[in-house]
């Protein structure tokens, strides 16, 4: 406990690393995933080839994946581009079938009435079909965070600092406080994005709270 | 006007969906498409804003070739209305109705007031406006529908089966404030459904088509009914469209027989003193409430004493409905109203019937 308190400035550190680290990679793999998915609804032929080929990219082991990276984008082994690259690739694996069901549930009828006003597609996506994929974006987006939170550990291994340094720490010197200090963070870092993203989502989807028809 | 000039659709996996369609839309009035399922009426409306690309022929718009026009800009001088209406769930209703004058650039005020006053003349409360689609009602969306394809006074309407998904009560209100706003606002409106009743209430002009969007017969509704071209539109104008047609065809001119009548309050002898079976109850103004039969007469005639099964029918109304009258009447004597709705006297089915079998006046097909 001692440790704790002795480290707490470390603990600090390591816990904003890791925020960034999981945080950045789930903006750009949704921004990777909105035109995939789009693409995959558009045209009906590339559903399953994007959706499961995108799926598959998460079967990669993390490990693997980090020790890949530097000889893929010629990058240094301690650069932490790789870890942000790395955990682009699993939140695109994950938000590709999300934001492609999630733009297919938008009722025909609304994608039909949008078109017959003259909505281009693209204004369509983004002032219809994306702002009701909301919801279903976002329980994506909350399961891709907190799986970004538990893998970006990983790189550790690789010596990216990040929570995940605690428990290489811990580990090595046989040594629980700092485990334990790592795992605490972790989820209370994961939960902190749950709120986050379940708040955002609120803000944007002021429709379904309010009560149904009188 | 809007004119298909052998308009053709061949979907991709071979399906005639449209086959040379020839139609003439006139402008100010509603034409109808009816037929059965799949016969290509919807496709035959969204080749008109070309949400579905003919693949052969030609639909013009005030003789310009739509495809010659920019589809968004043609889409927005278009008002398309659907079932199920197809709002944005997450816009608010006024909101929804502002979405093609926002597209046309029209400012905030001019915008939003243009919205409010749609919302009222769809016969909806103004306080409406702040809601969204879901805390409406089927029916209410549907007007919704409506006021917004109306936004931005489009000179043309796109209608596919609006009022198809709503009760028939509904339904019926809907119709009627439909043909209100039409008779004021004169839009060219083609209209699609795939129920006879509807096409003949509703349209100037009905356009019946068979499957594979070729045309069966247009005609006027009376024509329709009294005349179909062959045995697929016989078939498909329904069974009583002898009865229905009557509807087309004014009332015969027949002099009601006066008929006494009393009113709440009276004596149950005073009742009884004409001694017909069924006596006929007027209000002050003279406007008829009910029949009442004077052997169950017990106490001065009250108003949960009537029987309220007979219709009214008006001299200037139409065939069907002065013959209505007299069949739904208890007695088996029509009433018959004036303009104000105040009693002129009673005809019987047989003196209808006699009327309607002698030789049609010069304008006897003509509209009510
Ligand atoms: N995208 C498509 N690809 C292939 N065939 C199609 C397509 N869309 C419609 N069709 C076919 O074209 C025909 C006409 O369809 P359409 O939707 O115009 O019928 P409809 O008269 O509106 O029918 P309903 O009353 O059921 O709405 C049908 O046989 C339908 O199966
Ligand atoms: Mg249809």
């Amino acid at each position: 406990m001692t440790w704790i308190l002795d480290h707490l400035d470390d603990i600090g550190y390591y816990t904003l690393q890791h925020a960034w680290l999981a945080a950045l990679p789930l903006l750009l793999g949704l921004l990777l995933a909105t035109p995939l998915g789009w693409a995959a609804r558009r045209y009906r032929g590339l559903y399953t080839p994007v959706v499961a080929g995108t799926g598959l990219l998460y079967t990669i082991p993390s490990l693997a994946l980090f020790i890949l990276m530097p000889l893929i984008l010629g990058t240094q082994i301690l650069d932490p581009v790789n870890v942000v690259v790395a955990m682009t690739i699993y939140t695109v694996a994950l938000l590709t079938r999300t934001v492609a069901d999630g733009l297919g549930a938008v009722p025909d009828s609304v994608i039909a009435s949008a078109t017959a006003m003259g909505l281009g597609p693209v204004r369509r996506l983004f002032t219809v079909e994306l702002p009701l994929a909301v919801p279903v974006i976002a329980a994506g987006l909350r399961v891709a965070a907190v799986s970004n939170v538990s893998i970006v550990s990983v790189a550790a291994l690789i010596g990216v600092p990040q929570l995940g340094s605690l428990f290489t720490d811990g580990f090595y010197r046989d040594f629980l406080d700092p485990i334990v200090a790592g795992l605490v963070a972790c989820v209370v870092l994961a939960l902190l994005f749950d709120l986050v993203i379940v708040v955002l989502a609120r803000l944007l989807t002021p429709w379904l709270r309010t009560g149904g028809a009188p | 006007m809007i004119r298909f000039e052998g308009a053709t659709k061949t979907f991709p996996d071979g399906t005639v969906a449209v086959g040379g369609l020839d139609l003439l839309a006139a402008t100010g009035s509603i034409t109808v498409l009816v037929g059965p399922s799949g016969c290509g009426k919807t496709t035959s409306l969204r080749m008109v804003n070309r949400m579905i690309e003919p693949t052969g022929g030609r639909i013009m718009i005030d003789d310009r070739d739509t495809a010659s026009m920019d589809a968004a800009q043609l889409r927005r001088g278009i008002g398309y209305v659907i079932q199920h209406a197809g709002l944005f769930p997450h816009r608010t209703i006024v909101d929804n109705i502002a979405t093609v004058p926002r597209l046309l650039g029209w400012d905030r005020s001019t915008t939003r007031n243009r919205a409010l006053e749609l919302i009222e003349r769809v016969g909806l409360p103004a306080s409406f406006a702040g809601r969204y689609p879901h805390q409406l009602s089927g029916g209410q969306q549907q007007r919704v529908g409506v006021a917004r394809a109306l936004a931005a006074d489009p000179p043309v309407m796109l209608m596919d089966e609006p009022f198809s998904a709503v009760d028939p009560v509904v339904r019926e209100q809907l119709q009627e404030e439909f043909l209100r706003l039409q008779s004021e606002l004169g839009k060219t409106i083609l209209f699609v459904t795939h129920d006879i009743d509807e096409a003949v209430k509703l349209g100037d002009q009905v356009a019946v088509l068979r499957v594979g969007g070729v045309l069966a017969q247009v005609a006027d509704p009376a024509t329709l009914l009294r005349d179909p071209v062959d045995d697929f539109v016989a078939d498909f104008a329904g069974r009583d469209r002898g009865y229905r047609g009557l509807g087309f065809r004014p009332a015969p001119s027949l002099t009601p027989r006066s008929e006494p009548a009393v009113t709440l309050g009276t004596s149950p002898e005073e009742v009884r003193r004409s001694g017909n079976a069924w006596v006929l109850v007027v209000d002050d103004d003279r406007r008829p409430l009910g029949w009442v039969e004077p052997a169950r007469v017990t106490e001065p005639v009250a108003t949960d004493r009537l029987h309220r099964g007979g219709t009214v029918a008006r001299l200037d109304g139409s065939s069907r409905a002065i013959l209505d009258a007299a069949l739904s009447s208890p007695s088996g004597r029509g009433v018959v109203v004036d303009d104000d709705g105040c009693l002129l006297g009673t005809v019987t089915s047989a003196e209808v019937v006699a009327a309607l079998q002698s030789p049609p006046g010069p304008d006897s097909s003509g509209q009510p």
